[in-house]
C-alpha cells in the first residue's frame, strides 16, 4: 500500500466520521445540546437494521429505508418528551440527561442481544471495490463519503431555502426572539433532533456493514464525532465536514507508516487544533 | 366621535418578575388604528408589561383579551398568530441572517393580510439593495427599521414597540415614528413603550404613565399638561406623601 492510497482510505474514512459527526454538529448549532448518546443512538440503528434483515423478508437497503424513517420519529419524540424538558434546567441537565441515555442505551442493547460482536452483512457488496491500480477504493468507503456529502449539503439546503430550517438558525441566534416571531421552539428543535437521529442512524448502518459492532461501540465513534465537530468549527456542518475528513487523513496517513499511532494520531490532531485554533478550522457563522 | 373597535384589552393585570411585583393592577385598551403609549423612568414596569402582553412572562393576575379572545394563558408563538407582534428592546435581529432572512421569519405564521416582502420594503426603500447582507452589518437605526418590518410581516392586530429610541439619533427616531401612520392605516394597533416623554406625547393618541408598576397618570396627550406628567413620571407627588 502506498502513502497515495492510505490519503484515499483516509478520505473515505473521513466522510464516515463527517456522517457521525453531523447531527452533532446540528444538534449543538441548533440547541446547544451536546448529545453524549449520538454514538449510541447510531449503535441502536445498527441493531435494529439487524434485526429487520434476520427477521423479516426486507432486503440491507430497505432496512436501512426504514431504521432511518425510524429513527427520524424517534428523534422527534425524544426531543419533545426528554430533551426539551431538560433544556429549561440548564446546559449542564441536558449533558447529564444524555449521558444517562447513553449508558441505558448500551446496557439494554446488552440485556437484548449480549456483548458478541455483529456486524451488518450486505453479500459481495462489503468487499467489492474499484481498483485504480495500487489503489482500491471500496464501495462502502464511497457509500459513506456520498451519503456524508448528501447529508450536509442536504441540511445545508434545508437551513438556508425552508422556513422551519430558517427558523433553526434564528432560533440559534435568540431563542426568544424565535418565539416571538411566531416559532414554536418546541416543534423546530424536535425537526432539528429528528434529522441529527436520521443522519446518525445512517453512520451507524454503514459503520456496521464495514466493520463489526457490538453494545459499546458508541462511545469510540461519539469520541471521533466530537474531535470532528471540534476540529472543523463548532456550529459550522461543513466545518464538520473538513473536520471528519481531517481526522481521517489524520489516522489513516500515521497509520500507514506505523498502525498502532493510528488512533492516537487523530486524538493529536484534536489536541493541536484545541491549543492552536481552539475556534476550529471554520468558525461558526454568524456575528 | 365613533368609537373604533377595541383591539387589545388588559384588565387588572400583576406580573411578577421573580419576588418583585413589577406591574400591578393595570388596565389599558388599545383600539384600532390607535397609538398608545407607556411611559416611565427606568424599573417602572414598561418592558415588563409588553413582555407579558408578548407571552414571554406570565400573567400572575388579570387578563389580557385580543379582538375580544382570552390569550392570558397561551404561549407566545400561538399569540403571535393570533396577531400579536413584538418589536423587542433593543432590536435583537437574527444576526446570522440576511436582512431578507429576518424579515422572512416574521411572515413564520402566514397570517394573511397587506403586509409582504414588497410592502415592507416599500416602507423603507434602502432595504431592497442590502436584502442580502447579514442584519449584524447595518447600523442601529437600520436595525430597527428591519425589526420593525419584521414584525409587520406576521400581519400583526396589534404591534408591541419596546423603547424603538433606544441608542438611536433623534433624527433616526423621527424618521422611525414618520413610518407609524402608514403602519396604522393597514388597521392595525400600535401599543409602545418610551423614556422619551415628548416623543411619546407628540405622537400618540393615548399615554400611560408608570410609576413602580401602577398606573399614576393617564389621558389622551392634548389634556395633560407637562408638569402633571414629570410630576407623574419621577413620582414627586408620591414622595412627599411617603
Amino acid at each position: 500500500m502506498g502513502l497515495l492510497n492510505a490519503v484515499v482510505q483516509g478520505v473515505l474514512l473521513g466522510g464516515l466520521y463527517a456522517l457521525y459527526a453531523a447531527g452533532l454538529s446540528l444538534m449543538f448549532g441548533v440547541m446547544r445540546i451536546v448529545n453524549l448518546a449520538h454514538g449510541d443512538l447510531g449503535v441502536v440503528a445498527a441493531y435494529v437494521a439487524l434485526v429487520l434483515v434476520t427477521h423479516t423478508f426486507l432486503p440491507v437497503w430497505a432496512a436501512v429505508v426504514v431504521t432511518v424513517l425510524l429513527s427520524a420519529v424517534a428523534g422527534y419524540l425524544l426531543q419533545r418528551l426528554l430533551l426539551q424538558r431538560s433544556l429549561s434546567s440548564g446546559p449542564l441537565a441536558t449533558l447529564l440527561v444524555t449521558f444517562g441515555l447513553s449508558v441505558i442505551l448500551q446496557n439494554v442493547l446488552q440485556e437484548l442481544f449480549s456483548a458478541d460482536t455483529r456486524s451488518l452483512d450486505t453479500g459481495t457488496f462489503a468487499t467489492a471495490a474499484i481498483h485504480l491500480g495500487e489503489i482500491s477504493v471500496s464501495y462502502l468507503g464511497l457509500l459513506g463519503l456520498g451519503l456524508a456529502l448528501a447529508t450536509i449539503v442536504g441540511v445545508q439546503l434545508y437551513l438556508s431555502r425552508t422556513a422551519t430550517g430558517r427558523m433553526m438558525r434564528a432560533a440559534s441566534d435568540d431563542p426568544e426572539v424565535a418565539t416571538l416571531v411566531g416559532a414554536d421552539a418546541r416543534h423546530v428543535y424536535a425537526v432539528a433532533t429528528s434529522i441529527a437521529l436520521a443522519s446518525v442512524a445512517l453512520a451507524g448502518m454503514v459503520f456496521a456493514m464495514r466493520s463489526s459492532f457490538s453494545p459499546t461501540i458508541g462511545s469510540m465513534s461519539l469520541i471521533f464525532a466530537f474531535e470532528a465537530v471540534v476540529i472543523g468549527g463548532l456550529g459550522s456542518l461543513w466545518g464538520t465536514l473538513l473536520g471528519g475528513l481531517g481526522l481521517g487523513l489524520a489516522q489513516s496517513i500515521v497509520g500507514y507508516y506505523d498502525p498502532a499511532d493510528s488512533i492516537l494520531a487523530g486524538h493529536l490532531l484534536f489536541l493541536a487544533v484545541l491549543a492552536l485554533r481552539p475556534q476550529g478550522i471554520l468558525a461558526a457563522r454568524g456575528t | 366621535m365613533n368609537s373604533p373597535q377595541t383591539c387589545l384589552e388588559i384588565r387588572g393585570l400583576d406580573v411578577h418578575h421573580g419576588q418583585l411585583r413589577a406591574v400591578t393592577d393595570l388596565s389599558l385598551t388599545v383600539a384600532e388604528r390607535q397609538v398608545v403609549a407607556v411611559i416611565g423612568a427606568n424599573g417602572a414596569g414598561k418592558s415588563t408589561l409588553l413582555r407579558c402582553v408578548a407571552g414571554i412572562l406570565p400573567a400572575s393576575r388579570g387578563e389580557i383579551l385580543l379582538d375580544g379572545v382570552d390569550v392570558t394563558r397561551l404561549p407566545t408563538h400561538r399569540r403571535v398568530a393570533l396577531g400579536i407582534a413584538s418589536v423587542p428592546e433593543g432590536r435583537r435581529l437574527f444576526g446570522s441572517l440576511t436582512v431578507e432572512e429576518n424579515l422572512r421569519t416574521g411572515a413564520y405564521r402566514h397570517r394573511a393580510g397587506p403586509w409582504d416582502l414588497a410592502a415592507v420594503t416599500e416602507l423603507f426603500p434602502w432595504m431592497a439593495d442590502r436584502r442580502r447582507q447579514r442584519s449584524s452589518q447595518l447600523s442601529g437605526g437600520e436595525q430597527q427599521a428591519v425589526a420593525i418590518c419584521r414584525a409587520l410581516m406576521s400581519n400583526p392586530r396589534v404591534l408591541l414597540l419596546d423603547e424603538l429610541s433606544l441608542g438611536l439619533a433623534p433624527v433616526v427616531v423621527t424618521r422611525m415614528y414618520e413610518a407609524l401612520p402608514r403602519i396604522l392605516e393597514s388597521g392595525c394597533a400600535v401599543l409602545l413603550v418610551e423614556q422619551d416623554v415628548s416623543k411619546a406625547l407628540a405622537m400618540t393618541d393615548q399615554v400611560h404613565c408608570l410609576l413602580e408598576g401602577r398606573t399614576v397618570l393617564s389621558g389622551a396627550p392634548a389634556d395633560l399638561d407637562r408638569k402633571s406628567v414629570e410630576a407623574a413620571y419621577f413620582g414627586i407627588d408620591r414622595r412627599e406623601a411617603g
